[in-house]
């Protein structure tokens, strides 16, 4: 049977890494042309750094992202915390809904129930918006991140503390918060690369001046292949790469422990 | 007396999430339920009633019966949305079932690799998991489209002579959904795939079935969970898709998710956009009520 198993892990891989890899490789290709291959070149990464709107919708993608990973990982710590300390209390099951709800709920739904509500409360469409967007279906990521984490605790530790004196504030800082660290790092990084990904809610809910990097990728995709996309996107793959890899170093760190 | 403290931290814990979340998500459910009761008119906002609240209880009786059901009725009468629900519901179902025939060997090589293996090969499935949604199903327009390179590699090897259409089709949606969700599919089957008491195995092996049989009558039986919950879990999000419709498909290829989209932009009837939404939600909200106990297998320790 291990055959068998080696050729599925091969083949799944490789229908997973396939494309990516066709990506990255016409990046690099000197010409415009999907069907030639001009030589090795990266005249596309050249233009990228011309590119002026494009630079401009990254950095909003970059500022939003920065943000939203800051509130929902908050957000998610907290309720992680809820959701594996306090095992009964009135109103749990729509506190545990409305956290992982947002996970998997279709986007368009998020998008425009969220911009429906902007409007009606007359909250103008901005880089704003788009946070709250981002950190309301970013926050169950992180909560299910970090409550993985919480799940593995001991306990002893806090219940020492608690025992000594320390007020729950206390332990919850010098305790339990120092230990989760690496799931929360993880969870923020995990936030960051859904923010930075996001292209159906921010289209809804973003205003004129805040273009995120998506969306203007989106814009020009439906024109057609481009190489200078191609570009933008190796470099980006890239980056959600590193994060992922990071965030799953720091997750792992746990069985050394 | 004593438990009085923690409680008040609790509850303290408690709040920020609660009240984000309720201000977010809750509150805008209840207001894309509401505007799906309206009707579109060419006003600010563009639909009507709007709630006068100076009106007392008089404008909110006024304001109650001016809601109905008509938006609903113009879905279900309609053949264009009745096409889209159903297109929905068919293109993430036979997405699903094809996940789970591709998703179950990969995630059955990853819990019988070798446990030093595993973190980083589960790794490697997470990463295209985070990478861009966008820039993965445009990964498949340059080697789809006509003088992309399947059709390069196709050609070259004689077996067509003219480029086949493969992008803008059906069946370009249906890889491009399997291609995206794959990885929804193996992480929550291996989970459980992994936890599965390996004697039970070993038990089967040593009176005297092939590891065939094992496969098919102890471990599939045993992980049926976490295929309900992948299957769950890839489907859910498929319904209400834009992206892969919008770039893989053709103009005929109709799903709720580009339909909400259309009513909303382009036709800027935002009544009836917001009634597609709660069809949406409510066709995904069966499969969460009826596998609820699975998703939680599926969850992973």
């Amino acid at each position: 049977m291990t055959w068998v198993t080696r050729g599925a892990m091969v083949a799944g891989l490789a229908f997973l890494y396939a494309p990516i890899l066709v990506l990255i490789g016409y990046s690099f290709n000197a010409s415009p042309l999907v069907t030639v291959w001009g030589g090795f070149s990266t005249q596309w990464y050249g233009a990228l750094l011309a590119d002026a709107p494009l630079l401009a919708s990254a950095w909003v993608s970059l500022k939003v992202a920065i943000l939203t990973s800051l509130i929902a990982t908050v957000l998610g710590t907290l309720a992680a915390l809820v959701l594996e300390r306090q095992r009964r209390f009135r109103g749990r099951a729509l506190f545990t809904g409305l956290v992982l709800g947002p996970m998997v709920m279709p986007e368009v739904m998020i998008g425009l129930s969220l911009l429906l509500m902007f409007i009606g409360i007359g909250l103008d469409r901005s880089l704003l918006t788009i946070v709250i967007a981002h950190a309301t279906f970013c926050t169950g990521f992180v909560a299910v991140v970090v409550a993985a984490r919480l799940r593995g605790l001991d306990r002893s530790l806090e219940e020492a503390a608690a025992d000594l004196g320390a007020p729950p504030m206390r332990v919850l800082t010098t305790i339990t918060l120092p230990l989760l660290a690496p799931a929360i790092v993880a969870g923020a990084l995990l936030a960051f690369t859904l923010s930075l990904d996001d292209l159906v809610i921010a289209s809804f809910v973003s205003g004129p001046g805040s273009t995120t990097l998506p969306m203007r990728l989106y814009s020009r995709v439906r024109l057609g292949v481009n190489p200078e996309i191609n570009a933008a996107s190796t470099l980006l793959v890239g980056l959600v790469s590193l994060a992922v890899l990071g965030a799953t170093w720091l997750t792992g760190r746990r069985h050394e422990a | 007396m004593s438990s009085t403290p923690p409680s008040l931290f609790d509850r303290l814990i408690r709040l920020p999430p609660f009240l984000w979340l309720a201000a977010f998500f809750l509150l805008p459910f209840a207001i894309v339920l509401k505007i799906s009761l309206s009707e579109p008119a060419t006003a600010i906002p563009p639909y009507l009633p709007v709630l006068d609240w100076r009106g007392g209880l008089d404008g909110w009786s006024s304001f109650l019966e001016a809601l109905n059901l008509d938006n609903y009725a113009t879905l279900y009468a309609d053949p264009f949305y009745r096409d889209a629900a159903l297109g929905s519901l068919g293109y993430a179902a036979l997405a699903s079932l094809i996940l789970v025939a591709v998703g179950t060997p990969l995630a059955y090589a990853l819990a019988r690799a070798r446990s030093r293996w595993q973190p980083m090969l589960v790794a490697l499935v997470v990463v295209p998991f985070w990478t861009s949604f966008l820039i993965r199903v445009y990964a498949w327009i340059a080697i789809l489209k006509p003088e992309g390179l399947l059709n390069l590699v196709l050609m070259h090897l004689g077996l067509t002579a003219k480029p086949l259409h493969l992008l803008n089709t059906d069946a370009a949606v249906m890889i491009g959904l399997v291609y995206a969700y794959l990885p929804f599919m193996v992480l929550p089957l291996y989970a459980v795939m992994n936890r599965l008491d390996p004697t039970l195995r070993d038990a089967a092996a040593d009176l005297g079935a092939s590891p065939t049989r094992v496969f098919w009558s102890v471990t599939l039986p045993l992980s049926l969970p976490g295929i309900v919950a992948g299957a769950t879990l890839c489907f859910i999000p498929m319904v209400g898709e834009f992206i892969i419709p919008d770039l893989l498909g053709s103009s005929e290829t109709l799903m709720l998710g580009r339909v909400l989209w259309s009513e909303f932009f382009s036709n800027r009837d935002w009544p009836l956009a917001s009634a597609v939404a709660v069809l949406i939600l409510a066709i995904v909200i069966v499969p969460v009520v009826l596998f609820r106990d699975s998703l939680q297998a599926g969850e992973g320790r």
